[in-house]
């Protein structure tokens, strides 16, 4: 075994933060700003404002967003049906996802995609998918397209524990591998896929991230709700990708505290236990990250509770625009079938 | 004043249609599997790797699903991929990146993205190549709003074909039929010549009655009409070129001189172009017709392997003679 296939195991020191002001804010309010947006979105999907599958991200978002803050604006991103937070992390615009997960006209997708679906091309977003894996070849064929470009872009392809279980994982890993591409395969491993642990389906010793060795990749597992130590890992693997060194596999630990689409029942009651819940809620990424900017002098509870302030109005005005925008009109039913 | 033009094959079609389009294009690229070095299985694409270097024309894994997603992927961010799929029989590996991705990738975000992508794979029987290497599976695609198909029969039509596709902005389908790639043919010396998407071609002109075919079922259909000229039945023979878009116009007209249609496609019978093909004549040309629109295609079997049991699989002009000769008079078919 080569050095390169060494798993490294991060998290930070919690005592301190070792990232700028401005940074750790940018990145506090995209954590608080997926919060609230998903809590949002369940209220809408609740009140039969939306229809679908609603698949929420709360609890995660230290990892959407510790690797995008890794990103420039022209880098790629592939997503999941668990894609609303990735797209807030890489820059999209909540009024615009909230308008396209009620099916409206003024939605990215002007309605005709929907909460699996939203892609943003300006920002490199090539969007949510409705199907576990079916990102992988895209994010590759990106990085492919950058390579090819000279142009110095990296893609980020996000997937979840029950994805590397694809077939497309293996050959989008090793087509990557083989040509030096720059992507950042990132598992975000909440432990469950559906209402199935991981750990029951996985064949791995402890750490899907094993997984790498087979691709001559580096492999790194973090504690996911640690968005400083994300970020100091994409931005290594960033760097890495970018001078041409090719990919890896990161392994982000983390949980979801929802179900696995709202309405779906009480995991507690059924596939997990309150006890493993509550041990990750004592590591809710946002909080955590909250204490270490107090404690590095950044932020007071005041300052706190009006970045709150300020986030929530900016959500409820999304969902205000989203109310008010029309449906597509019928006739928009046939474009858009052929470019 | 008509192009001079030059008799070349359908397998040089393919390679020159890939070499005029790099030139013309630096973001078009090919890949598959053993395309470069080797110039691909059937040797078409010899030639090119010289040319264009290994940036250009890439030799991938054994991956189709994983080449296919690249494919997509390339194609969302700046490039013009040409994907290689060996045999047609393969891509129900690469079916989720081309069905459920490249094909609504546009229309899930509303216009926002376009996946020009262009992928060439085989089709065809006759060569002992058996269940897994001889199937027609070009109705499964065309089934899929958002991807496009063409199904060429000759040099001329392949190269004006795949230079469309290439330049085209949608995800697009070449189904070459490996039987032919010897096949000669007079193509037109220009490099800007290409052949739009949905117009079919009358490969031969008739009155009694009209064969639509396709691929190597043109030639098929040629042959029966030389026969069936011998009985005195005109056959105009109606080459669709693409399946989606399909020429419909140029299909009922002919329909509408003659009032017999044959259809006759190499697939599967069942569920297939020939169901399609012959459902929608009905529909469209109904108070013309004198006859039932007759299909023939391939016997619902997987295609055996043994030379005395494939040809039997297969439509060939004696079936299709005698699928004509029943429209007019009782034969036994
Ligand atoms: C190809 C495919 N198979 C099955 C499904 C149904 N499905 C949707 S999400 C999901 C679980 C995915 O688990 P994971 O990858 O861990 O992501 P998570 O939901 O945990 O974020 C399944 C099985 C699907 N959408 N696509
Ligand atoms: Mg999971």
């Amino acid at each position: 075994m080569t050095e390169s296939l060494e798993i490294i195991t991060t998290s930070s020191d919690e005592g301190t933060l070792p990232l700028n002001e401005s940074l750790s804010r940018e990145i506090y309010e995209k954590m608080l700003t997926i919060r609230r947006f998903e809590e949002a979105v369940l209220e809408i999907y609740t009140q039969g404002l939306m229809r679908g599958l609603a698949h929420l991200y709360i609890g995660q978002e230290a990892s959407a967003v510790g690797i995008c803050s890794a990103l420039n604006d022209d880098d790629y991103l592939t997503s999941t049906h668990r894609g609303h937070g990735h797209l807030i992390a890489k820059g999209g615009k909540v009024d615009r996802m909230m308008a396209e997960m009620m099916g409206k006209v003024d939605g990215y997708n002007r309605g005709k995609g929907g909460t699996m679906h939203i892609a943003d091309m300006s920002l490199g977003i090539l969007g949510a998918n409705g199907i576990v894996g079916g990102g992988m070849g895209m994010a590759t064929g990106a990085a492919l397209s950058g390579k090819m470009r000279n142009s110095g872009q990296v893609a980020v392809c996000f997937f979840g524990d029950g994805a590397i279980n694809q077939g497309a994982f293996l050959e989008s890993a090793n087509l990557a591998s083989v040509w030096s591409l720059p992507v950042l395969f990132v598992c975000e491993n909440n432990h469950y896929g559906e209402y199935t642990a991981a750990s029951d389906v996985t064949a791995v010793r402890e750490h899907v991230a094993e997984r790498a060795a087979g691709f001559d990749m580096p492999a790194v597992v973090v504690d996911g709700n640690d968005a400083v130590a994300v970020h100091q890992t994409a931005m290594e693997m960033v760097k890495r990708a970018r001078a041409g060194e090719g990919p890896c596999l990161i392994e982000n630990k983390t949980y979801r505290y929802r179900g696995h689409h709202v309405g779906d029942g009480d995991p507690e009651k059924t596939y997990r236990t309150q006890e493993e819940t509550d041990t990750w809620l004592a590591r809710d990424p946002i909080p955590r990250f909250a204490r270490r900017m107090m404690k590095a002098g950044m932020v007071d509870e005041t300052e706190l509770d009006t970045i709150d302030a300020t986030i929530t109005g900016l959500v409820e005005d999304a969902v205000e625009f989203a109310k008010e925008s029309p449906y597509p009109v019928a006739d928009e039913v046939t474009d858009h079938v052929y470019a | 004043m008509s192009t001079p033009e030059r008799v070349i094959t359908y397998g040089e079609a393919v390679r020159e249609a890939i070499a005029e389009e790099m030139r013309r294009d630096e973001t078009v690229f090919f890949m598959g599997e053993d395309v470069a070095a080797a110039g691909g299985v059937f040797k078409v694409t010899v030639g090119l790797l010289d040319e264009f270097g290994d940036d250009r024309v890439r030799d991938t894994p054994i991956s189709e699903a994983g080449i296919m997603g690249a494919g997509v992927g390339a194609a969302l961010t700046g490039m013009r991929p040409i994907v290689e799929i060996m045999f047609g029989d393969f891509i129900t590996i690469a079916m989720d990146q081309i069905v459920n991705q490249a094909a609504k990738m546009c229309y899930m975000t509303g216009g926002q993205a376009s996946v020009p992508l262009t992928i060439r794979t085989t089709i065809g029987a006759g060569r002992s190549s058996a269940a897994q290497h001889s199937q027609s599976l070009q109705a499964w695609l065309s089934h899929i709003p958002g991807v496009k198909v063409a199904i060429p029969s000759t040099p001329a039509d392949l190269k004006g074909l795949l230079k469309t596709a290439i330049r085209d902005d949608n995800p697009t389908v070449i189904y070459e039929d490996k039987m032919m790639y010897a096949l000669k043919g007079p193509v037109p010396d220009d490099d800007d010549y290409t052949i739009p998407f949905g117009v079919a071609d009358i490969k031969r002109e008739g009155s009694d009655v009209s064969i639509v075919a396709t691929s190597s079922m043109v030639h098929t259909a040629l042959k029966a009409a030389d026969m069936l000229e011998q009985e005195q039945i005109s056959v105009e023979v109606v080459d669709p070129r693409t399946l989606s878009p399909l020429d419909m116009e140029t299909i009922v007209r002919s329909v509408q001189k003659t009032s017999r249609a044959v259809v006759i496609d190499e697939a599967y019978q069942s569920y297939g172009v020939t169901g399609e093909l012959a459902s929608r004549i009905s529909d469209e040309a109904f108070d013309y017709l004198d006859a039932p629109v007759k299909r023939l295609g391939a016997m619902d079997v997987p295609v055996p392997f043994s030379p005395g049991l494939e040809p039997e699989t297969i439509p060939d002009e004696e079936k299709l003679v005698r699928t004509v000769q029943s429209l007019f008079h009782d034969v036994p078919v």
